[in-house]
């Protein structure tokens, strides 16, 4: 016991990575709800979001949660992007890799023989992860623009004015929710990686579960 | 927004009375900010002020992102939305229609000069035209065409203490809404007298609306009755029901 302690290998993914994940979840889902509750007082296309899948009770409240989740999801992204791109997490483990690899894991995963080792992802989630990051950054940027117009002009601008950027800022919350929805089914498909995300996992402990079994996550 | 119309416009009246008696009960009880949260979480005081404290937040981070310099983008004429929308806390039918001759603007606060204001003066001193867009907190959008007195040029007029916090609006309709000063002194933030070429149509908050592109269209109140200039927190209408005091855009 003692002497495994000696080696104790890094734990992963690493706390930083967990506790802003589980954070940004959060704050991403109360952001998802707050959001269709706003869009709901005056809706783009000819549909509204059920009331039960909104937050926030009116738009007041929508607009309430909308800002208070904004400010939280910020927080975890900045600690989040930070420690990414400053610890190499980003370069190392979600850097996508060549088409090739992707087309190769992409047929083992059709196959449900994809291989995961922990604190090690594989293409299709490099793919996945990093897409869904550019995304929420577009997201993000988006929301400030139409919430600033004035303010922060030089991005409303970017973001092709006023009324361009609000159909960009919900169409980036479609593919959010898009990858939520494959996010979460994977996840609970290969629940050791749910696992792995709560309470971090040891690499050397448990390599050898990566092996087939079962999924790509 | 606007399903069951004719049901709604014939009992809206009492409507409104009822919906203002749960508001204040809200105010009196949760700070005003009770209805915040919806759902389940509509109990949850803890909620509610995390909500608030969050919101008074959110309001300091505008008060900072504001400069005084930046403008608003103008559009040119080509691009006013016809008709222009109009938006109200109630129907177009319920309009509130003034003698322009007998309009005065009452004048409070922390001011040197409270004597009230005929339209008159106002259209003798000089007027700034504006094409901006009116954005609602709901989230459409509209560009129209305003021109009026440079709220700034007015505050100097009367000798407004330019440092006090705040300068509140109250209206004939009820409405009323405040803003920060930083804000009142923008250059673009104008009491507007008149719309495209024409003197402001009742629809448009005839004889005064305070037109400021720098902030949502619940902070541009129409039918002015008073102004008032004060270092204690005035609140609005909207505002004491939940929506974020800055309203910044
Ligand atoms: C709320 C439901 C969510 C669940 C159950 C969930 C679950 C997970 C799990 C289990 C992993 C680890 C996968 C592995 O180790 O193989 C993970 C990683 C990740 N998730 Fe989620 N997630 C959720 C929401 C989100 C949201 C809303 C986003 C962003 C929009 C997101 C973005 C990511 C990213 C970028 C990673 C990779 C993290 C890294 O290593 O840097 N997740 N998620």
């Amino acid at each position: 016991m003692l002497s495994s302690r000696r080696v104790r290998p890094r734990r992963t993914p690493s706390p930083f990575i967990r506790i802003t994940h589980w954070i940004g979840a959060l704050s991403m889902l109360a952001m998802i709800g707050s959001g269709w509750q706003i869009y709901n007082a005056s809706p783009i296309l000819p549909f509204e979001f059920p009331a039960w899948a909104t937050l926030g009770g009116w738009l007041g409240g929508g607009i309430a949660w909308h800002f208070a989740a904004m400010w939280v999801l910020m927080a975890a992204g900045v600690v989040y992007l930070g420690y990414g791109v400053l610890s190499g997490h980003f370069r190392r483990d979600l850097r996508p890799v060549g088409p090739r690899a992707i087309g190769r894991d992409m047929a083992q995963a059709l196959r449900f023989r994809l291989s995961h080792a922990a604190g090690h992802y594989n293409a299709i989630q490099r793919l996945l992860y990093t897409g869904v990051l550019i995304v929420a950054l577009l997201t993000v940027a988006s929301g400030l623009s139409i919430w600033k117009p004035v303010q922060l002009g030089w991005l409303t601008w970017l973001f092709g004015g006023y009324d361009v950027a609000r159909r960009i800022h919900f169409a980036m919350m479609t593919l959010i929710v898009a990858f939520l929805v494959i996010h979460i089914a994977l996840a609970l498909l290969v629940p050791s990686t749910l696992f792995g995300m709560v309470f971090g996992r040891r690499p050397s402990a448990a390599p050898e579960v990566s092996v087939q079994e079962g999924g790509a996550r | 927004m606007s399903h069951n119309r004719l049901d709604r416009s014939a009992i809206a009246p009492e409507l409104r009375r009822i919906e203002r008696r749960l508001m204040l009960k809200g105010a009196l009880s949760l700070g005003g900010l009770s209805m915040l949260s919806g759902c389940a979480l509509d109990d949850e005081p803890s909620v509610e002020r995390a909500l608030s404290a969050m919101s008074r937040f959110t309001d300091r981070m505008q008060a900072l992102l504001f400069s005084r310099q930046r403008l608003a983008r103008e559009f040119d004429a080509s691009r006013i939305t016809h008709p222009f929308p109009f938006n109200a806390y109630y129907d177009e039918s319920e309009v509130r229609t003034v003698d322009p001759a007998g309009w005065r603007l009452d004048v409070g606060g922390l001011v040197s000069d409270r004597r009230p204001w005929s339209l008159a003066q106002f259209r003798a001193l000089p007027q700034k035209r504006q094409i901006t867009r009116h954005i609602c907190v709901e989230g459409w959008s509209a560009i129209g065409d305003w021109s009026g007195v440079p709220l700034s040029m007015f505050l100097q007029k009367v000798g407004a203490d330019l440092r006090a916090k705040y300068v509140n609006f109250r209206c004939f309709d009820d409405y009323s809404t405040s803003i920060d000063m930083a804000t009142a002194l923008h250059p673009q933030t104008i009491l507007a007298l008149d719309y495209g070429d024409r003197a402001l149509p009742p629809a448009y908050g005839a004889p005064m609306k305070v037109r400021i592109p720098t902030k949502l269209g619940y902070k541009n109140p129409k039918y002015l009755a008073s102004i008032e200039v004060t270092n204690r927190f005035p609140g609005g209408y909207w505002e004491d029901q939940g929506y974020d005091w800055f309203g910044g855009s």
